[in-house]
């Protein structure tokens, strides 16, 4: 809808003719960044946040009344598979997992399926944006002993949840490079191989962690020499995308997410990160270890994959997993979460308020769902907050939408009004009507 | 003080104990939610409730201010406790095998599960065949032996399976992917696994018969041979004698109608549809036979028979008359069933108590335990679980378990037990230091005065 002149009492600014507007009146407004505003009115002009107030007015804008509701920014899940697999177990569907070991030059944006019903539904949930990597969980379900298997499998992209096609959708194009950081896997006990092949020796699959460590110095010093010639304009130079990809790296404009599972593997991923001079983020711990403080003396951030899990020891504490947001949180480092799959990437907030219970402040769970993530993947001026000059990502819930009995009623992405239905809505409608 | 007292009732092994649980927003899920409750505790079952009871001498009270009180939760669906692999998949029908046979009562995840709320079971087999075998109900009583566990008067189960798992095993062997070990066998479509439950009852009954008239000629003096005992028929003839329940894995609309329509044929009962996702599309059939549905919350997109999943599958099997309940089928889904029960308040709208039944009252039902747990009320076993916040809450944290009036699990406690352990895992990890050096040692020295007899020691100087 186009609107005539529009005249604010309280904000500053007269806002031209042929701007699309809306504003939304009669919210209670959780910014995030900053406190809680009872009757608040935002204001949306050109799909952005131009401003935020109690007694908002704007002449010719569309007004909506959010009925005393809460307003908070979408929330992200900043790690999933969403747009790139549909049905997990049928591998005509899934787009992840390439073959190859160093693939950095494999872009998810350019396979995110605009039309994949679990845009849709994970949208339903509250989250308006995702970051869609093309690899699966890594060391648990790749055999990352196996010589061939991907070290570097391309890069994540982060995706709004609204769009008519993947170029409309992409927020931030390249936002991480994803890395199966190369582990020594634990030799199974001797019952677990009867009848299986015969099992390699530790020292036979240290030798491999070795050579694969030698492959990705011997990568990045490629890549490294390929950058040189590439400003110098030597004359021989001849372009090469994976090496291409590599640039905005090695210069450190483009973060590695380091699927770092286990203790061990986190330490060699700052050791790397330290040697190769990159920016990385760990992907998905589980075992931290004595870590924590180590990643907050980098300043390396952290995307937590699922709180709700399985201690990983017999007789570790029956909350460790649990308690490990709460615990980095306390180290002081930062994080956001992601879910590291597709079929439970709507209940991300519900991960996070878990973590909650034992020992994340509720702020803070907030936070990591919304603005931390923003700031990890460099995207804090557009989005995680609402705040002016973001982009209105925009959820209107009748509560707390970490709570799974909060239900989201309205919801903005870029300022547009997003439809709520999905195929779970559709089929419920349909049957819910049969005689 | 009061955790002191939990650990004497921990370590006591009476019964005697009574215990009252003062101040608590008692959701009882049958009569509603009583604010500043009291529930008293005695010989194991729930001897009052109500908001002004005062505790008989002796008993140990516990304040529960500010918190609040839920039955213990209970999971239709569930593999914990089982030792070793779920499936005994060389046949379409392994009715004659039985859970009950293979419990692992020192299986961590029954303490783990404790510690999410849940104190009752139904450990079921897989779904790798049609029939997979013989279901057993247990309470998680965490430190006791298998038999210990066991649920008593629980009517047993057996496991039945549709769809896409049980016919795996016959798909012509290029799709084949089982271990190698295994053959291709019958059923590998869904026609064929109507029929396979189809011809077993057609043989439970022409057994039921054998020894029907075996009986009768036995009651009239008359002494012919009896039947040879056939385990695997056993179990059904129990099925159609209602004296046990048969619990079907299922997911479309279309298998879930073929075996209620076996099952009305042959006169027997399916007491619940396991995971059932397409149940809202015959919920009218399900209701009607009289079957229960057991069902996940939300999950969807894993494989293809599950395309028309919907989280919104409880609700409209709830209205439409289906006894519903939410189950875990997980070792970690079943430490937080309250957290997927909140979730039905969000799809489909159903109130706070509706969505608590469906992990507890509700699975009760369906186990026919209903008038022994899965709700507050005097009379019943005292299963309950004590929480910061309320269990609908995704901020709400379990503190402690009851089953029977014991304490099964105590948050406090367990926080000092982790103390508790680690030095006593320090020390036990030093002491196998200890041995394997004296160990070490001791071979050291026998070898050198095996070598030092035979002369191989060099000899000082000899460099």
């Amino acid at each position: 809808m186009r609107s005539q002149a529009l005249l604010l009492l309280v904000a500053v600014s007269a806002i031209a003719a042929d701007h699309e507007s809306l504003l939304i009146q009669n919210v209670t407004i959780h910014p995030v960044t900053s406190a809680e505003i009872k009757g608040g009115s935002v204001l949306i002009v050109d799909g952005k946040i131009a401003a935020i107030g109690t007694k908002l007015s704007a002449r010719g804008a569309k007004v909506s009344d959010g009925k005393g509701l809460d307003l908070y920014p979408g929330l992200i899940n900043a790690g999933s598979n969403v747009g790139l697999s549909e049905i997990s177990s049928i591998r005509d569907t899934v787009d992840i997992d390439e073959i190859g070991v160093f693939n950095p030059q494999l872009k998810a944006e350019v396979a995110f399926n605009p039309s994949s019903e679990h845009v849709q539904i994970v949208r339903a949930a509250g989250i308006t944006t995702v970051l869609s990597l093309p690899s699966s969980r890594g060391e648990e379900f790749s055999p990352a002993s196996a010589v061939d298997a991907p070290i570097l499998p391309g890069q994540g992209a982060l995706m709004h949840l609204n769009g008519w096609t993947w170029e409309e959708m992409a927020l931030k194009r390249g936002a991480a490079l994803d890395m199966l950081f190369p582990i020594i896997p634990s030799v199974p006990r001797r019952e677990q191989t009867i009848g299986g092949p015969p099992q390699r020796t530790y020292s036979e699959l240290e030798r491999e962690y070795k050579v694969k460590l030698e492959q990705i110095a011997n990568f990045f010093e490629d890549a490294r020499r390929y950058a040189h010639a590439k400003a110098a304009g030597e004359p021989d130079f001849q372009p090469d995308p994976k090496l291409e990809a590599m640039i905005p790296v090695i210069e450190g404009r483009r973060p590695i997410l380091v699927r770092a599972g286990k203790e061990r593997a986190i330490r060699d991923a700052i050791e790397f990160a330290e040697k190769e001079k990159v920016r990385i983020i760990i992907a998905d711990p589980h075992d931290i270890g004595s870590t924590a403080e180590l990643l907050a003396k980098h300043g390396i951030p952290v995307v937590l994959g699922e709180t709700l899990t399985l201690p990983l020891k017999e007789d570790d504490a029956y909350d460790s997993q649990y308690a490990l947001p709460g615990q980095l949180f306390k180290a002081g480092v930062k994080f956001c979460f992601g879910t590291f799959d597709v079929e439970f990437a709507r209940n991300l907030p519900f991960q996070a308020a878990a973590a909650s219970a034992f020992g994340l402040p509720p702020q803070d769970a907030l936070k990591a769902v919304t603005i931390n993530a923003a700031e990890i993947f460099g995207v804090a001026d557009q989005i995680g907050s609402i705040e002016k000059g973001k982009l209105a990502d925009l959820i209107l819930t009748d509560g707390d939408p970490l709570e799974a009995t909060t239900s989201i009623k309205a919801e903005f992405i870029a300022g547009k009004p997003v439809n709520l239905e999905s195929r779970h809505t559709r089929l419920y409608e349909k049957w819910n009507a049969r005689p | 003080m009061r955790t002191l007292l939990a650990f004497i009732a921990l370590t006591c092994a009476a019964h005697a104990e009574s215990i009252l649980i003062r101040n608590a927003t008692l959701l009882t899920v049958t009569k509603g939610t009583i604010q500043n409750g009291s529930v008293l505790i005695q010989d194991g079952k729930i001897a009052a409730v109500g908001t002004n009871l005062s505790a008989p001498a002796g008993a140990t009270i516990i304040d529960a201010s500010g918190k609040f009180l839920s039955p213990g939760l209970i999971d239709c669906h569930s593999h914990t406790a089982v030792e070793g692999s779920v499936n005994e998949g060389s046949l379409s029908d392994s009715s004659m095998v039985n859970i009950a046979d293979v419990l692992d009562p020192s299986d961590i995840n029954i303490y783990r599960a404790l510690a999410g709320g849940l104190t009752v079971s139904n450990v079921l087999h897989g779904s790798a065949n049609a029939i997979g075998g013989q279901t057993i109900v247990i309470k998680l009583r965490w430190g006791k032996p298998a038999k210990g566990l066991i649920f008593e008067g629980a009517k047993p189960g057996i496991k039945f399976a549709l769809g896409e798992n049980p016919k795996r095993q016959g798909y012509p062997s290029e799709l084949f992917s089982s271990p190698a070990a295994q053959q291709r066998r019958y059923p590998g479509t869904r026609l064929g696994v109507e029929d396979e439950i189809r011809e077993d009852f057609t043989q439970a009954k022409i057994y039921q018969t054998r020894w029907k008239l075996y009986n009768e000629d036995r009651a009239k003096g008359v002494h012919p041979i009896p039947p040879r005992r056939d385990l695997r028929l056993e179990p059904l003839v129990e099925v159609l004698e209602g004296k046990r329940y048969v619990h079907a894995h299922s997911y479309r609309a279309d298998e879930i109608l073929a075996l209620i329509r076996t099952a009305d044929d042959m006169g027997f009962k399916i007491r619940t549809f396991q995971h059932v996702l397409e149940g809202y599309k015959v919920a009218k059939e399900i209701a009607a036979h009289g079957a229960g549905a057991s069902t996940f919350s939300d999950w969807y997109g894993y494989k293809y028979e599950v395309i028309d999943a919907t989280p919104y599958n409880a609700a409209i099997m709830t209205r439409k008359g289906v006894v519903v309940s939410l189950n875990s089928d997980s070792d970690e889904l079943q430490r937080h069933l309250n957290w997927d029960a909140a979730k039905m308040v969000r799809y489909g709208g159903l109130t706070p108590d509706q969505a608590l039944a469906m992990v507890t009252i509700n699975p009760a039902k369906q186990l026919g335990i209903e008038d022994k747990v899965g709700s507050i009320e005097i009379g019943k076993s005292a299963d309950l679980v004590l929480y910061d916040k309320h269990p609908l809450s995704n901020y709400s944290k379990v503190l402690k378990v009851w089953i029977d009036g014991h304490p099964y699990f105590d948050l406090d406690q367990d926080l000092k037990d982790r103390i508790t352990l680690a030095d006593r895992k320090k020390d036990l990890i030093a002491k196998e230091k200890a041995e394997e050096d004296t160990a070490k040692k001791k071979a050291d020295t026998e070898r050198r005065a095996v070598d030092k007899k035979e002369g191989k020691l060099p000899q000082e100087g000899a460099l």
